[in-house]
């Protein structure tokens, strides 16, 4: 049977819609970049291991209540302290007889809010600086770069050890402590991203309709420089959470009796030899949501850019 | 018909060296700025205290004299501009204050302890780069089999561990369980003060001095350490390589030198290795510099009596001054390691050297 | 009748198996090749780039390679494995890429690339290949040898860095050059120069050359014989004099399309294509040459 063109096997239905190699509208356009991009992330199964675990880590956090016991978590039964594994405890108990189940469940709302904080105060920044010094250019980017590298040489850990040590130990002085110095790969970023799309038709084309500045850099860079920051963010995440839990092993994260992950294995240091479940447990639960936002953001860095290369 | 070589003359040297010397000077100015903002930052953190620091040196029990004399000389009434010159030139000099532990200028102390940390994070290091580059070649160059997948999982969850947490789980499994190395501290006690001091690593001064016995025990002692730090060195260094190998890998001079018939492993080792090593020595020294910073962290699990543990305890006794001097120092070599690798990359790159 | 012939080719497949169906980008090529000019005309994606790294073996995985008939003299190239291949290129078969600024080496000065060629070949010593290769430069004709021997890619204009490309591939003797795009990237002015200058080479060595170009203008000047591929198929073949008596719609439209000096016409006629020509051809096609 002879066939006729270059491709054949072509999908139909709604996936060859989606697929479609000369989209007909904008929109579907737009849907088919998203669902291949879909398509090569699913494909790569430890990415979606990493989905998987990040989703889980929200949910976990969410419904902590219903997973846990509250009071298991905070309430000192010291007839109970260091016990092993059991059905009642099924990762057994820490030095002060609190549940470490239930703790490590409740941490896990400290750690997003941890993540959820330092997004929220780094992504805005990065791109309030990035965006105007790569829009604008000469002495205003030359201003905003220097600023930029002179934060981006400084050491996190150290850094934020030194403010904690000057502020006191807390986990609003831990946020503020990271963000510090987590903003500025973004600004770089959205930069370098302003500068790829400064001299494109498109946005001539909006200066001669007649849009501001400020609207071309919201409505049209912005987004679309979106999508590396986001790819940025989650990658950066992982290492976030490793310096917040190594804050709080140092003991300056969020204080006691809060159930902090790294607080926790640093108070089962002494007990590591015969109870090593109390510093292991807790430990091993930032070791995976570390490796969960990793598998995601290495997932979607390689979707994108087989989308793109 | 070819023309004998000429030297080039006077005019062509000094513009031959204009274009690097500039670049250099550009890095300085860079570092320089960047290190007054470190000294800012550190200014300014040292202020934000809530705590008195007249104070803190006289006491509660002072009379109304000594308070304002002590105040006067440390000069807490000034403007904060000419505090901040005065605590700048302080730190020219190399002068962090006192420790409130040790009661030694804390330069003095941090003089003792740096080598310490320097032999844990050099040792790290080479682990690291010895067996993370090739790693990474090997996986770009398998790419999508399974040599990639092993590396690049294990460098994945390399970077994902806390070090804190690894270095605690593997005292626990090879120290106290297997009993294959020895445990935290540096030496056994039994061998402290034997060997005398002159580089301050204690493997090669009893190498020097001939101790064979307190070599090994220091090297049994380093060896758990070392490989956990350099196994999170070598996940970078190795995913790193890959990068930048597949990078190459898909430049077009592969291709042509594949062409005219070369072997891959000429192809890989020699002309697209030759294009990637510049970059791997800033990841090196990324590297060096992250394996500085983190260890606060290390040294305290393994009680390895560095720089990072004598912060950790000054952060814990409220010695600001140990705190902000142990910052400004890892700071500064942070600093020059970034300099370093900014500085390496033009003066080694053709392309970048003859750019007119 | 195929005995004198370098290379022969019948149905050659490239074929990329991916999410959206397999991309065929070369079906059912056949040619032969002499001790003469072949070009290869055809526009991007009409799969002649293809053809030419398909020949040597340099079609990346996941791609498939596969033919009734790949024959380099008595070599079958559709058995040979990528060790088979390393010994035929450079050795018998060389192939000159675009851009001598991404096809060279960038941090290896370009004299010693060309002597790398040796001494894998031959084996020789440092000193002998390093004479080779100079010499190699002046039968080129690049002007002072021994300074250009050290410079690097970025540093030679694009002309001598196409005739360094040329010495670095021939320097091992093969049979074959293909040439993909050898002038595309250069200037008009020194496109004639590179082109004398592997005219002469193949010529003093009795080699085929395979000219692959997207313009047909140059491969008709340059070349004996003229392929022209339209959406991996080969649609015409005719020696270059007689272009003007091609039969497929395709290539007359190509010739109507060409302006020329001293012809003025109102409107450049546009080529039209017609959906027809994306079926797949007899087999015959092509097979007589």
């Amino acid at each position: 049977m002879s066939a006729t063109g270059l491709r054949v096997g072509a999908p139909t239905g709604w996936r060859g819609w989606l697929l479609d190699p000369a989209p007909a509208s904008r929109r579907q356009a737009r849907f088919g970049r998203w669902y291949r991009a879909w398509l090569g992330l699913r494909r790569n199964r430890l990415a979606m291991t990493g989905l998987v675990i990040v989703l889980a880590l929200v949910l976990i956090a969410i419904c902590a209540p219903l997973l846990a016991n509250h009071a298991a978590a905070f309430t000192q039964t010291l007839e109970d302290r260091l016990q092993p594994m059991s059905w009642a405890h099924p990762f057994g108990t820490d030095e002060l007889g609190r549940d470490i189940y239930s703790r490590v469940i409740f941490g896990s709302r400290i750690t997003l809010t941890i993540v959820a904080l330092v997004s929220i105060i780094v992504v805005p920044v990065g791109l309030g600086i990035g965006l105007p010094a790569g829009y604008f250019g000469g002495w205003i980017d030359a201003v905003l770069m220097r600023i930029t590298d002179i934060f981006l040489a400084f050491p996190r850990l150290v850094l934020a050890l030194a403010f904690a040590a000057a502020l006191g130990p807390g986990i609003e002085n831990a946020v503020i402590a990271i963000s510090l110095t987590a903003w500025p790969p973004y600004a770089r970023l959205a930069r370098a991203e302003t500068l790829t799309r400064r001299n494109a038709e498109f946005i001539e084309a909006a200066e001669l309709q007649g849009a501001s500045h400020l609207r071309i850099l919201f409505t049209q860079i912005m987004p679309l420089s979106l999508p590396s920051v986001i790819i940025r963010l989650t990658l950066d995440m992982a290492g976030i959470i490793l310096t917040a839990a190594g804050l709080g092993f140092l003991g300056l994260g969020a204080q006691p009796p809060a159930p902090e992950w790294g607080a926790m294995v640093s108070a089962g240091r002494q007990y590591l030899l015969d109870q090593w479940w109390v510093a292991t447990i807790p430990g091993m639960a930032i070791f995976i949501v570390s490796l969960g936002f990793n598998l995601l953001g290495d997932g979607l860095r390689d979707a994108s850019d087989s989308r793109a290369g | 018909m070819s023309v004998a070589t000429v030297a080039p003359s006077p005019n062509e040297w000094v513009r031959k060296i204009a274009g690097p010397i500039r670049r250099v000077i550009n890095v300085l100015f860079s570092v320089a700025l960047t290190f007054l903002g470190l000294t800012c930052v550190t200014f300014l953190i040292g202020r934000i205290i809530p705590i008195d620091p007249v104070l803190a040196i006289v006491g509660d029990k002072a009379s109304r004299a000594t308070y304002d004399r002590v105040a006067n000389e440390i000069g807490v009434n000034l403007p904060l501009p000419l505090q901040y010159w005065r605590y700048l030139k302080k730190v020219l000099h190399a002068d962090f204050g006192v420790s409130l532990i040790t009661a030694h200028p804390v330069m003095e102390d941090m003089t003792r302890v740096f080598p310490a940390t320097m032999e844990l994070a050099l040792l790290a290091l080479f682990v690291g780069t010895v067996f993370g580059i090739p790693l990474g070649v090997m996986a770009a160059t398998h790419r999508g089999r399974w040599q990639d997948q092993v590396v690049r999982f294990g460098s994945l969850l390399g970077y994902s561990m806390p070090v804190f947490w690894l270095g605690l789980v593997g005292l626990l499994l090879f120290y106290a369980k297997l009993g294959w190395v020895e445990g935290p501290g540096r030496l056994d006690v039994s061998y402290d003060d034997i060997v005398p001091t002159v580089t301050g690593l204690i493997t090669i001064d009893s190498l020097i001095a001939g101790e064979t016995d307190v070599f090994w025990n220091a090297l049994s002692h380093l060896v758990l350490p070392a490989s956990i730090l350099g196994y999170l060195s070598l996940a970078y260094v190795a995913r790193m390589t890959r990068s930048f190998m597949l990078a190459q890998l898909k430049q077009e001079y592969v291709l042509a030198t594949l062409a005219k018939g070369l072997s891959p492993f000429r192809v890989v080792w020699v002309h697209a290795l030759g294009n990637v090593w510049v970059q791997l020595i800033t990841v090196i020294a990324l590297t060096f510099g992250s394996l500085l910073e983190g260890a606060v962290l290390t040294e305290t699990v393994f009680a390895w009596p560095g720089l990072g543990l004598y912060m950790k305890n000054s952060l814990f006794n409220a010695d600001l001054n140990a705190v902000l001097g142990g910052t400004m120092v890892i700071g500064v070599v942070y600093i020059f390691l970034n300099m370093l690798s900014d500085l390496i990359y033009p003066l080694v790159d053709p392309r970048a050297r003859s750019r007119r | 009748m195929s005995d004198d012939r370098l290379l022969t080719i019948r149905n050659l497949r490239v074929v990329y198996p991916g999410d959206d169906g397999d991309f065929r980008a070369v079906r059912n090529v056949s040619f032969s090749l002499g001790r003469e000019r072949l070009g290869i005309v055809g526009e991007s994606g009409s799969g002649k780039s293809t053809t030419g790294r398909a020949i040597m073996g340099l079609i990346p995985y996941p791609g498939r390679v596969e033919a009734d008939v790949m024959r380099l003299g008595d070599i079958d190239l559709t058995r040979l494995d990528e060790r088979g291949f390393r010994r035929l290129r450079g050795k018998r078969i060389a192939m000159v890429l675009q851009d001598p600024k991404y096809s060279l080496d960038p941090v290896m000065p370009v004299g010693k690339q060309i002597a790398e060629t040796h001494r894998y070949h031959f084996g020789s010593s440092k000193q002998a290949a390093r004479t080779a290769a100079l010499e190699m430069l002046q039968a080129v004709h690049i002007r002072d040898p021994e300074r250009v021997y050290h410079q690097y890619a970025h540093q030679v204009s694009g002309g001598m860095g196409q005739r360094i490309m040329i010495a670095m591939m021939l320097i091992a003797g093969p049979d074959i050059l293909i040439a993909d795009e050898p002038t595309s990237a250069l200037d008009v002015s020194v496109q004639q120069q590179v082109l004398a200058v592997m005219d002469e080479m193949v010529k003093s060595r009795g080699m085929g050359l395979i000219l692959i170009s997207h313009n047909l203008h140059l491969v008709s000047s340059f070349c004996d014989r003229v392929l022209v591929m339209y959406a991996g198929q080969i649609v015409e073949v005719c020696d270059a004099g007689r272009l003007h008596e091609a039969q497929h719609p395709y290539t007359k439209g190509l010739l109507t399309a060409l302006p020329e000096l001293g012809h003025r016409r109102a409107v450049l006629p546009q080529l039209r294509r017609d959906p027809e020509w994306l079926v797949d051809l007899p087999a015959a096609v092509g097979a007589a040459s």
